[in-house]
């Protein structure tokens, strides 16, 4: 290449590193594992719309790796997603069918039906045989009323009044296999999510922490995070503060920084603390 | 064992009352044997915005060059200096993009934002999943023991002083019990006014 | 016959020999244990979580077996072996108490638990162990194993599903490492309690296998107390 600066990428994946990484899979240096959500999500169809539900842990193996994070994805402005597999795929998927939800609303000058989002995500999935670990539940209410499915990560979908996904999607089916019923009130709604979500936190060990609720209706959206505390932190018993100069240290630089453009900055109510 | 262990490290970054600290240990080695003590996995990008990039040495050192092309462009292109949840983002379609044949490192993000100077720290896993939590954000080899450390002596609104402390014992503490990370530290305490660079006495075994 | 187990390899010449039935012997239930040993006490806590992949068997199982008065082990790792291990392993001591009619002493029981898993050095119980007790003097004292029988005594010892976790902020809070200007002394029981139930709100935190509650014994020349602590459930 002569150009003294580098291209900028082109868009869509690159594969430039795929024959180094199969070499070094090769010499037995598997490519290592990402990020999962080891989740439960659920959604149901009730009386004035949809309500989606989902855990908020997120796992590296056996290991916690968020503990709060947020797995009802925005889609539309009456479109929610809740993702489960791998983090990275659910998270990057769901923004892209957004942007292109978005531009087909500019384009047509209507509110996108949430058929429209189903076919996005399943031909994106599709076309990736499955290596994008995504399993989804879409939810939203348009012209023609609510509307949920479920996506598999290989592409199919299921249109359901009710439907749980993730490592905890038993657990949480269980519980809608007992008390779910047709055209159910919003609270009854929510509690009932609420309880699936519940029975995947407590009793999946892939799933954990808050229930985040998503209550999508006609006109309007209740995005409410957390819905409920499943679990707190334990009171710690000791405070481990330590005393100044407990670490020992080689040697110490400062960089003062010139704060620019002062006139922008908003000035802070309490003084600066300069005690070091 | 996994590639991503292939030369060892440890990365901390924390949040505390109007400052935020960064971490990491100095080793460089393959697999068992260490080769460097003093090997830079923390890297400027701006004069209140850090990454670290704990994994693959040599992916290391080829996603600060590609991300710090990339943020040149953006700072030419904007006029201004980068948010570090921007920033963040920038990260992450770095990684995604190669997400079927991926870069192994597991960044981590410590800044203050530009015009409000609240803290930021985020980590991302080798395809570009972003984590951005209220507390603290670990990477590298041992961060099983840095989790452990981290839970249990970090809590809100640390001074600069005592975030030092904090993020210091968390850190010589876990690579203590990691074969692969250690051999000298560095920590980075970063204020509104001043960045503070401490290098760390630690165990050289 | 040719392979018929992977696709690609459908027109090799290369002729599938004998195909090996893969059982595998061992499964993974979790749980971490703790000890801390002090001047006149020895503390040992396991969480009672019984899991398996991503489901729980049960939240109240203890994973502490007292061995005598002075001597307690705590098991995590594989549940069947850990039952197999303590069952053999009560029924030495009883051999031992006919034989020489008195109670063994803890350095006597780490030894004989040594040999025990070093004698299925090549069929191992898959178990992480962590004894605690009084020695003869009536001094605390902790050892922990690998499951082929390496131990190694010590004051205070993580293992499990948590033990990377644990075991930095014990080397921390209760040996002192890495600080200056800090009197390195024998921990008093009450800070050592602290110390064993912040780690375990940690670990339960961020280890999927450590949670629903812990089970602490306190081993003093007295008798041995008991105390439990909840953690999170999920």
């Amino acid at each position: 290449m002569t150009a003294v600066v580098p291209d900028i990428a082109k868009p869509g994946f690159s594969f430039e590193n795929c024959r180094r990484n199969a070499f070094l899979a090769q010499k037995g240096y598997a490519v290592p594992k990402a990020t999962k959500t080891g989740t439960t999500i659920v959604g149901i169809i009730y009386k004035d719309g949809v309500i989606l539900g989902a855990d908020t842990r997120a796992t590296e193996d056996t290991i916690v790796s968020d503990k709060n994070c947020s797995k009802i994805h925005y889609l539309s402005d009456n479109i929610y997603c809740c993702g489960a597999g791998t983090a990275a795929d659910t998270e990057m998927t769901t923004q892209m069918i957004s942007s292109q939800l978005q531009l087909h609303r500019l384009n047509t000058g209507r509110v996108v039906p949430v058929i429209t989002a189903n076919r996005l995500l399943k031909h994106m999935l599709f076309r990736y045989q499955g290596y994008i670990g995504a399993a989804l539940v879409l939810g939203g209410v348009d012209s023609t009323g609510p509307h949920l499915y479920c996506i598999y990560p290989h592409g199919s979908s299921d249109k359901l009044p009710f439907t749980t996904m993730g490592s905890g999607s038993l657990a949480a089916m269980a519980v809608f296999e007992t008390r779910w019923k047709p055209d159910m009130d919003e609270e009854e709604g929510k509690k009932l999510v609420r309880d699936a979500i519940a029975a995947g936190i407590f009793n999946d060990l892939g799933s954990g922490s808050n229930v985040d609720v998503c209550v999508i209706r006609k006109n309007n959206v209740d995005y409410i995070r957390p819905f409920d505390v499943a679990n707190v932190k334990g009171q710690k018993q000791g405070s481990y503060v330590f005393d100044k100069g407990t670490t020992a240290v080689l040697s110490t630089r400062s960089i003062p920084v010139d704060i620019e453009d002062i006139s922008i900055t908003p000035i802070e109510p309490e003084s600066m603390d300069t005690s070091s | 064992m996994s590639i991503l262990a292939y030369n060892g490290g440890a990365i901390i970054a924390m949040k505390g009352k109007n400052c935020v600290a960064i971490a990491s240990d100095k080793r460089f080695g393959i697999q068992a044997q260490t080769l460097s003590c003093n090997f830079d996995k923390i890297f400027e990008m701006g004069p209140h915005l850090y990454i670290a990039l704990p994994g693959l040495a040599t992916d290391t050192q080829t996603v600060q060059q590609k991300l710090k092309f990339r943020l040149n462009l953006y700072e030419l292109r904007e006029n201004r200096r980068i948010h570090p949840k921007a920033f963040a983002s920038m990260v992450s379609n770095l990684l995604y993009e190669r997400r079927f044949g991926p870069f192994f490192v597991e960044p981590v993000i410590a800044g203050l934002d530009p015009k409000t100077f609240e803290p930021f720290v985020c980590n991302l896993d080798l395809i570009g999943c972003p984590n951005i939590p209220e507390d603290f954000v670990v990477g590298g080899t041992c961060s099983e023991q840095l989790y452990g450390m981290c839970e249990a002596l970090w809590k809100p609104d640390l001074l600069p002083d005592e975030l030092f402390e904090t993020i210091s014992q968390a850190l010589l503490n876990a690579v203590d019990r990691d074969a692969m990370s250690g051999w000298g530290a560095r920590v980075y305490i970063i204020e509104k006014d001043k960045i503070v660079v401490k290098e760390l006495k630690t165990r050289m075994d | 016959m040719s392979s018929v187990v992977d696709p690609f390899n459908k027109f090799s010449y290369m002729e599938s020999g004998s195909q090996r039935q893969h059982f595998s012997p061992y499964a993974d239930n979790g749980g971490s244990v703790v000890a801390i040993a002090g001047e006149d006490y020895a503390i040992i806590a396991a969480d009672t979580r019984l899991s398996s992949g991503f489901s729980i068997y049960t939240r109240e199982q203890s994973k502490l077996f007292q061995l005598s008065e002075k001597t307690i082990l705590g098991c995590s790792g594989c549940w069947c072996d850990t039952l197999t291990l303590t069952r053999v392993l009560d029924a030495r001591m009883q051999m031992y108490y006919h034989e020489h009619q008195k109670l063994m002493e803890t350095p006597a029981v780490a030894q004989m638990l040594s040999t025990m898993l070093y004698y299925k050095r090549f069929f191992p119980y898959y178990v992480s162990n962590i004894l605690a007790g009084l020695d003869g003097e009536g001094k605390g004292c902790v050892y922990s194993y690998d499951p082929i029988g390496h131990c190694e005594k010590s004051y205070f010892r993580a293992g499990g599903s948590a033990g990377a976790l644990l075991q930095p902020l014990l080397d921390n809070q209760i040996g002192f490492h890495n600080m200056e200007k800090v009197t390195v002394a024998p921990v008093p029981v009450e800070k050592a309690l602290a110390i064993l139930k912040d780690g375990f709100i940690s670990a339960a935190e961020r280890d999927i296998y450590t949670g629903d509650s812990i089970l602490i014994k306190i081993i003093t020349k007295d008798g041995i107390k008991d105390e439990s602590f909840q953690l999170r459930k999920d």
